[in-house]
């Protein structure tokens, strides 16, 4: 298991060491500073093994977090444990920085004792380790507490729902759902798609009372394929709403996963605030937002054009925004002439690229720009490699076509019922690496 | 220690609300801190202790030594103020150790706050004191952990479940003694899930360490099923724990193996990566033993949309992923051979995620997407980073050689490549057309002109020979083939080895094929290889050559221009079994190392193999695969750190002592390993002493037990020692004698040392360092000499043996390989301990336990010796044997005047040997013994020899 972690900031200093096991001599945090942070190459590995012990590193702005080893422990874990623990801090005190760490060293070693134990990872829900780790030091002293509350303490940390405290109250009980997707596509100069998904996340907020079981239902085609088998009536009804064809998805550690496995029903009873319910991927019936027409014409030696339409391809009532269509051009270029009927664009000598931003379009919209670009002439007969355009964008639906079916709420002790509980739903496509070859 | 204090002068003020930032506490202070720090710690006013306590805490986090501070800073542990009593503790933990004497102070404290009424508070207290590794404070742990164990709150028992784990880590033999392992088995019952989780790791690691605690407690079919059910229940990390341990089972049948393998798989949807990497390692192992292909094919389709989702993790997990995804694609290739898509390279990967995709797309590659595959390295081939660009080259030549549709493109692409002229890339190129000149011969003879032009633009030795076999193997087509080779012969002196072997085969090649051009060249090549070389290698190779080429041409064409065997399309595979090893331990260390835990872990048993159908010959067999880099560290005297164990060479893992019942290892094999061990060790110390720049503080005097002179010797018996022998001459170790005697003093054992120094010059530096041994002897404190040690004249020093060192039976079985260390060399030398330094004063075995054991041992356990004749009285020799912890257990007056005593020894570890001595009236005593682990009996014998001799 985990032998010890430690925290050191850009130059190498240490800011926070404990040692969890006695296998780990202190030298340790030497040998990782004169090894890896102060090794002048490139991280290479983000796990280093020196002498035997093996040190887990990950650098965070200008922190080092290092989690230290001499057994074969389970690495994945490690690198989990140390990202929750950043977030963990994150949490606390706001951004992980050298002087956020030396202010809060008490605190993030009372955490350390909390989070690992004997190099076992034991707790890192930032919401329970609130209710008895507090920034100002110990809450209260630990005589001013009552029985009753600690044992409640104690009872949450280790319980089935080590992710949420008993007793939360809200006047309002209120949730936020957002359906986050980045979508990624290649497509070639003449529409094809050579390779496209979408990575999607489920995000929640929660201002629930209570211990609230909630039920999430989407339209995932698997949800009706593995109900029956193929039967007429089943066919009929699919075609009636079709779902789409989810690839893959894992869930926050709330939900049930026996139970998605068998009903695939997703329940939960979910963190106070903000957390990620789910993540997924598709690539099937994917429907693009944008899709762009390239057309290159290279008119002798020193003279090329480009000409790039923008296909808005979403419903007219809907409105995309901040897009952004980048158009390489060749190093060589010594002028470009532009013409937009939409938005504005500039060429940037930096990044050998055009630029066309525009703040807005709704759907089933047509926009066009034409570049002339003057080229030196170049003795290199090197023919221009034309790397792709890419394009950024945000629109205000899930473009692999996902939809939040329902969400219910069920608080079994407290009086509020699924209807008096308000619910927001609110999906977002934005562009992840989206590009077409011209 | 070179830390750089200034940096942290610059603390500013917090930003929590209004209240004083704790970072001024870096702030380093002026000379007379300590004893400011000390006023402070004794003030009255509480605000102003845990103030102190806080910079000591800084202090300490910088690596300042305020072990000065310990009384003052234990003083604070009774407070109602938990931050501060938390400050305290890790004070506490850090510092012990070093203070054992005063460390008994706190226990009063830490057996107070165990009975606390807040839960919170008697787990902090029983984790704390599991951390606190002195045996003194370990003996008032028992009671408060059986306690705590039993706590009706779960968070106190979740931190007594793994306090047991931290105590056998310190002293497996309490933990079974006081039955912890039973307590520990029944909380898997336990009715709060995370409880289980944590009873089922301490469990793992204790079934890890010390295998014969399997007896007391172990993981069956009942069991799984209570973890299975727990697995729904608890925290993430609790999920790792448990499916963890489930590899550790192995299931009855096939079918339990499926149903396991059912309740295993909804973990694959969990966002944990660790939680889907420990359930794919179970899915993986058990597909192996069950038949059933359509639920093995159905599982298989699960693991792949998972595995690929593990890609959109941060860039350390997606590493960690990869290296997995690699063992898993050689093993089960059809698992992910759709998802090749998902390993293409993203420009913003760090270049360790891209090397890892690139392995597994070339793993991958098939006429399918082979395309595809092609498009990306070509476009890889262009980017920056020097090794990616060569490992994608590389890859286009193994596409070439693994799909031969694709052969003629790649062949293609790589000649673009070798256009653009960048230097590695055509080296690269030129290394993997060799290859697919050999995959397809005469096929692509045609592109050796281009080849042919980059010749002086080649400069490292891989390409050079790559380059020259070309030429060598396709000299009748090449015009200037002879011109060529001469050219790199003028040089040949300066050429890596490598070069000069394929340069010394392909004249060879060119003179059978050329006969008549050539006469001069080949004379002058094997002349050079074997009168102007002293490579051994390349010597015998070219008195092969001249001898085949002198007696019969025809043979020498047969040899030489022989068809060469076909290359293999894949490369780099790991070879079977060691993957078999590998896929047991996805997502450990072992998995991203690519080795097995043996070859990085020391003192470790090897795993028990649970894979069925693979051969049980394990370790032994895959580690000379295995790239050896293990380094020994070692302990400089200056050090205060913890005393560090062997010397290297620990990877012949020949079992411990535990297992001694086992057979032992063939006495063949034996003298062998010891070679092996000793060897490399000694260039590997020099690295680490000249390499790492870790200096300590100040050299801490540590307290030299002096070798009592026995006064009264004489008059009472005493514990024996032997006289001091020379274990190494100064002949051997340039100019240093050391002499030394074991001895058991204080309830410990002692090594006493003298250096003398022969030398005409001053010496310094000591330091000693011992092997693995069976016992687990260990340096227990740094050596202390009073250094240095001027010529002509000794030094002596006590140096006290702990037995928690790393275990590994030796043969025979009290040998202890050492290695000393001074300011001129390192000296390498063993030396047998005496066994009755290893009794311990607890082996005393109570009376009616004795004949009890002394059945349940198996006769041909039983060794009878004839003891030389004792002018000792029967009163007397019972005193001896008392004084040396060879306990009398009970004595009888037999017929004849005869007289016996039953006896009772414990070794360090836990072993018992019982006896029986008859003391015949006028004739020499016999002595008969009993034990279970047989390898004891000789050393009991020769001890008490010893003991009784007059």
């Amino acid at each position: 298991m985990i032998g010890g972690l430690f925290i050191y900031n850009h130059k190498g200093e240490i800011l926070i060491s404990r040692i969890y096991r006695d296998d780990i001599a202190r030298n340790a945090v030497d040998a990782f500073r004169v090894n890896v942070i102060h090794a002048r190459s490139q991280i290479r590995s983000p796990v280093t093994n020196i002498a035997r012990t093996s040190f887990f590193h990950l650098k965070k702005s200008n922190i080092w977090i290092t989690a230290v080893t001499r057994q074969n422990v389970n690495a994945a874990m490690v690198f989990e444990m140390l990202h929750k623990t950043l977030a963990l801090m994150t949490s606390y005190f706001g951004k992980v920085s050298e002087e956020a760490i030396k202010s809060n060293f008490v605190l993030i070693y009372e955490l350390l004792d909390e989070i690992l134990d004997f190099g076992y990872p034991q707790k890192t829900d930032s919401g329970i380790l609130k209710t008895f780790i507090t920034q100002q030091g110990i809450k209260t002293t630990y005589a001013s507490q009552s029985a009753e509350e600690q044992t409640k303490i104690t009872n949450q940390v280790t319980g089935q729902i080590g992710w949420r405290r008993e007793g939360i109250k809200y006047r309002r009980n209120e949730l936020f759902l957002d359906v986050l997707e980045n979508v990624n596509l290649l497509m070639n100069a003449q529409g094809k798609v050579l390779s496209a998904h979408v990575s999607g996340r489920v995000v929640m907020r929660s201002y629930l009372s209570g211990m609230p079981e909630c039920k999430f239902g989407m339209n995932d085609k698997i949800i009706t394929d593995t109900k029956d088998k193929e039967t007429t009536s089943d066919v009929v009804a699919k075609k009636k709403n079709a779902g789409i064809a989810i690839d893959d998805c894992t869930f926050h550690q709330c939900v049930k996963l026996s139970k998605f496995e068998t009903e695939r029903s997703i329940s939960f009873i979910p963190p106070d605030g903000e957390f990620e319910l789910m993540r997924y991927r598709t690539t099937k019936d994917i429907s693009f937002p944008f899709r762009i027409i390239p057309l290159v014409r290279e008119i002798g030696k020193t003279k090329m054009e480009i000409k790039v339409v923008l296909k808005s391809n979403y419903r007219p009532a809907l409105l995309g925004q901040k897009i952004e269509v980048k158009i390489p051009t060749p190093q060589t270029t010594a002028g470009v002439n532009l013409f937009c009927n939409k938005g504005r664009s500039k060429f940037k000598s930096s990044d050998n690229a055009v630029v066309w931003r525009i703040k807005r379009m709704a759907g089933l919209k047509e926009a066009q720009l034409t570049a002339e670009i003057e080229l030196l002439p170049s003795t290199e007969n090197r023919k221009w490699q034309r790397p792709p355009i890419s394009m950024n964008f945000e629109v205000p639906y899930a473009p692999s076509g996902l939809k939040v079916r329902y969400l219910k709420v069920f608080e079994p002790k407290l009086n509020y019922s699924d209807h008096e509980t308000v619910k927001w739903v609110r999906y977002i496509g934005r562009s992840g690496l989206y590009e077409t070859r011209s | 220690m070179s830390m750089n204090f200034n940096a942290f002068r610059d603390g500013g003020v917090g930003k929590m609300g209004g209240k004083m930032s704790d970072s001024k506490y870096f702030n380093t202070q002026k000379k007379g801190e300590i004893y400011e720090l000390k006023a402070e710690l004794n003030s009255d006013k509480k605000e102003k202790k845990k103030e102190a306590v806080k910079k000591v805490i800084a202090s300490m986090t910088v690596g300042k030594d305020v072990s000065a501070l310990f009384t003052d800073v234990t003083m604070c542990m009774q407070t109602d103020n938990l931050e501060l009593k938390k400050l305290v503790y890790l004070y506490l933990i850090n510092y012990a150790k070093t203070q054992p004497d005063l460390a008994i102070l706190a226990v009063n404290t830490f057996v107070k706050d165990c009975e606390d009424p807040n839960p919170l508070i008697r787990a902090l207290a029983v984790r704390t004191m599991g951390c606190i590794r002195v045996e003194k404070i370990t003996e008032y742990l028992c009671e408060p952990l059986r306690k705590c164990l039993k706590d009706e709150d779960p968070y106190v028992r979740k931190t007594a479940a793994v306090c047991v784990a931290k105590l056998h880590d310190i002293s497996a033999a309490r933990v079974e003694d006081q039955g912890f392992l039973e307590t520990l088995g029944e909380l898997l019952c336990d009715s709060n899930p995370m409880v289980v989780a944590n009873a089922v790791a301490a469990i793992s690691e204790i079934l890890d360490t010390n295998p014969n605690a399997a007896k007391q407690v172990n993981i069956d079919t009942p069991t799984v099923n209570k973890l299975l059910t727990a697995l729904n229940e608890c925290t993430e990390w609790g999920q790792i724990f448990i499916l963890d341990s489930l590899n550790n089972y192995s299931p009855r049948d096939e079918k339990e193996c499926i149903s396991i393998c059912e309740r295993i798989t909804p973990r694959l949807a969990h966002a944990n990566a660790a939680v889907v990497l420990s359930a794919v390692k179970v899915l993986m192992k058990l597909m192996d033993q069950i038949n059933n292909t359509e639920f093995v094919q159905m599982l298989q389709k699960k693991l792949a949309p998972p595995l690929v989702t593990l890609l959109s993790a941060e860039a350390e997990i997606q590493y960690v992923a990869l290296r997995n995804i690699n063992l898993v694609v050689q093993k089960r290739p059809d698992i992910l051979k759709h998802e090749i898509k998902a390993f293409f390279v993203k420009y913003n990967d760090p270049i360790y995620v891209k090397l890892e995709k690139l392995d597994i797309m070339i793993r991958l590659a098939a006429q399918t997407n082979i395309a595809q595959v092609l498009a990306e390295l070509k476009e890889y081939a262009t980017e920056v980073d020097v090794d990616f660009v060569r490992k994608a080259v590389r890859a286009i030549g193994r596409c070439a050689i693994k799909v031969e549709p694709s052969a003629e493109k790649c062949v293609t692409t790589l000649l673009e490549l070798i256009q653009t002229k960048v230097n590695y890339v055509v080296q690269e190129a030129i290394v993997v057309i060799k290859d697919i000149f050999r995959k397809y011969p005469n096929k692509y003879e045609t592109i050796i002109s281009t080849l042919c032009e980059n010749l002086d633009s080649l400069d490292e030795p891989e390409a050079r020979a790559a380059m020259i076999w070309i030429v060598g193997e396709y000299a009748e087509r090449i015009d200037n083939a002879d011109e060529i080779l001469q050219s790199f012969l003028d040089g040949f002196h300066d050429e890596n080895t490598q070069v000069q072997l394929q340069l010394l085969t392909a004249i060879v090649k060119l003179f059978l094929k050329k006969p008549q051009e050539t006469q001069e060249l080949v004379q002058k090549v094997l002349s050079l290889a074997t009168q102007d070389s002293d490579n051994p290698d390349l010597r015998d190779r070219g008195y092969i050559y001249w001898r085949l080429l002198s007696t019969d041409p025809a043979a020498a064409k047969e040899v030489v221009l022989a068809e060469k065997p076909l290359i293999s399309e894949e490369t780099d595979l790991i070879e079977p079994t060691l993957l078999d090893e590998l896929i047991c331990h996805i997502s450990s260390l072992a998995s991203v190392y690519h080795k097995p835990p043996s070859a990085f872990v020391e003192g470790r048993v090897p795993v028990r193999k649970i894979q069925v159908n693979r051969n049980a010959d394990d370790a032994a067999e895959t580690d000379p695969h295995i790239e050896e880099d293990d380094r020994a560290e070692y302990n400089e005297t200056e050090e205060t750190g913890a005393p560090q164990e062997e010397v290297g060479g620990g990877d012949l893992l020949i079992g411990d002592l535990l297992s001694l019942d086992y057979p032992a290892p063939t006495p063949a094999q034996q003298p062998v390993n010891n070679a092996n061990q000793a060897q490399p060790v000694a260039d590997l110390l020099g690295d680490i002493f000249g390499g790492m720049d870790l200096g300590g503080g100040a050299p801490v005097a540590a307290p030299v037990a002096s070798s009592p002179m026995d006064l009264f010797s004489l008059s009472a018996p005493t514990t024996y020692v032997a006289p001091p022998q020379v274990i190494l001459p100064a002949a051997r170790a340039k100019g240093l004698e050391v002499s030394a005697t074991f001895a058991r003093r204080n309830k410990g054992i002692f090594i006493d040392l003298t250096f003398a120094n022969k030398t005409m010059m001053a010496m310094s530096g000591f330091a000693i360092q011992l092997n693995k041994n069976s016992f687990g002897l260990s340096p227990g404190a740094p050596l202390a000499v009073n250094s240095p040690v001027l010529p002509g004249v000794s030094a002596t020093t006590s140096l006290s043996i702990v037995t928690t060192g790393p275990v590994m039976k030796m043969d025979p079985l009290l040998k202890v390989q050492m290695a000393m260390k001074n300011d001129i060399d390192v000296f390498y030398f063993e030396c047998l301990v005496p066994a009755y330094v290893l009794f311990v004063e607890e082996g005393s075995m109570e009376r009616n336990l004795f004949p009890q054991m002394w059945r349940e041992i198996p006769d041909e356990k039983e060794k009878q010796f004839q003891l030389p004749f004792t002018k000792k009285s029967q009163d007397q020799v019972e005193a001896v044997l008392a004084a040396n912890n060879v306990f009398v257990v009970a004595t009888r007056q037999g017929g004849d005047g005869e007289h016996l005593i039953y006896t009772s020894v414990k070794f360090t570890n836990g072993i018992w040997v019982l006896g029986e001595l008859r003391l015949p009236a006028g004739a020499p005593p016999s002595l008969a013994l009993k034990t279970q682990t047989v390898a004891a009996i000789a050393e009991v014998h020769s001890a008490i020899c010893t003991i009784l001799a007059d």
